[in-house]
């Protein structure tokens, strides 16, 4: 028996650490839907009116679901620019919130930028967010430096700081973040590519270009 | 006690050691391949190390060649301490190369990176301890230890 005790350890273990794994996997694998035809459509309130970037009538729909504190999303929107600029008018991009509730700042600079899209200036503030997501991020008291950062691209501050602490950015960022999570969505950047989710995989410059190439031939072909 | 029975003592411990470096390379791997590297727990300093391209080769997380190495420690040790020979042959330079790679890491993490991430830094300890384990295995065969 003695001799193949240790067949049976080691066997136990390898079987265990399969089972475990793939547990592990199936518990946290994210399961993102396809946005469904009813949320593409005419949005019900201007709080659900999405910030669009590019030619409104491209050929393909970039959406993205980001926090401006993450930094894997800082990474896809340093690359997300150029990408524009290669596709031009055949995409757009749009940008909706979604603040993790682990990033300390998220919720507040998410806030900003809607303050500042209040004004008509949320890419210029979504920009600066991302551009100066490690200042920000470490600082104790962010405001600050977003009302800085408002100052800086030329909003009225006063204002922004009523729209900081007003209903309709809150609301905004709130109504965002209940449509991704009703797409499943539980991690950032979470893109989507004429409503069907990119792959965690792709999430990089070659990625997407191969995607967005696939929806340009999808939509020419039909 | 004997020469063997220590030797069945450190091979053991060594089994042991090698299950939590087995459980923290199958979490981190299940990360990866997961995509919750992204995320990171929120931690900056830990995506800088798991979603940078040294957590990779060819595009496999290197959290699965841990997994396969941690496992072949484990099963080498086990056989070892029920005295197959060979085993122990095989479970010093699978630790030799371990502590290499363990090494590798931690420079990249120190000095490219300048960041850690603490599960990383965990396999690091679990591996250092299997070396310091095989380093304490006697090397005669049959005098007493004490």
């Amino acid at each position: 028996m003695k001799r193949y005790l240790p067949f049976v350890i080691v066997a136990l273990v390898g079987l265990a650490t399969l089972g475990s794994g793939a547990m592990l996997y199936r518990a946290k694998r994210p399961h993102v839907l396809a946005i469904p035809e009813d949320k593409t459509k005419a949005v019900k309130s201007d709080a659900e009116a999405p910030h669009i970037r590019g030619n409104p009538d491209a050929a393909v729909t970039l959406e993205e679901y980001g926090d401006f504190q993450c930094p894997p999303c800082g990474m896809v929107a340093a690359f997300l620019g150029q990408i524009e600029k290669e596709y031009d008018s055949r995409l757009r991009v749009v940008f909706r919130n979604f603040p993790l509730h682990m990033h300390e700042h998220a919720r507040e600079a998410a806030i900003a930028a809607e303050a500042a899209g209040l004004q008509g200036r949320f890419w210029q503030m979504h920009d600066v967010l991302y551009r100066e997501q490690e200042t920000w991020s470490k600082a104790p008291n962010a405001r600050e430096l977003f009302e800085s950062y408002a100052g800086t691209i030329g909003l009225d501050l006063d204002q922004f700081r009523k729209d900081m602490d007003g209903e309709k950015a809150r609301a905004r960022v709130d109504a965002d973040r209940q449509r991704g999570e009703s797409l499943g969505i539980q991690l950032t950047p979470t893109l989507f590519i004429n409503n069907q989710p990119v792959e965690q995989k792709d999430r990089n410059p070659e990625g997407i270009r191969a995607e967005i190439n696939a929806a340009l031939q999808k939509k020419s072909q039909s | 006690m004997t020469v063997s029975r220590f030797r069945t003592i450190i091979y053991t411990a060594a089994a042991i050691v090698s299950l939590a470096g087995l459980a923290d390379a199958t979490y981190l791997s299940v990360q990866a391949l997961t995509g919750e590297t992204l995320g990171c727990g929120g931690s900056p300093d830990c995506f800088r190390v798991l979603g940078s391209s040294y957590a990779r080769i060819k595009g496999i997380p290197v959290a699965l060649f841990g997994v396969l190495a941690y496992f072949s420690a484990f099963t080498f040790a086990t056989f070892a301490a029920f005295g197959y020979a060979r085993a122990r042959m095989f479970l010093i330079p699978t630790i030799c190369a371990m502590f290499l790679a363990t090494l590798w890491f931690l420079y990249v993490q120190a000095f490219l990176l300048h960041a850690y991430c603490r599960y990383c830094l965990f396999s690091a300890a679990v591996t250092f301890l299997l070396t310091g384990l095989v380093i304490a295995l006697p090397t005669s065969r049959d005098t007493p230890v004490r």
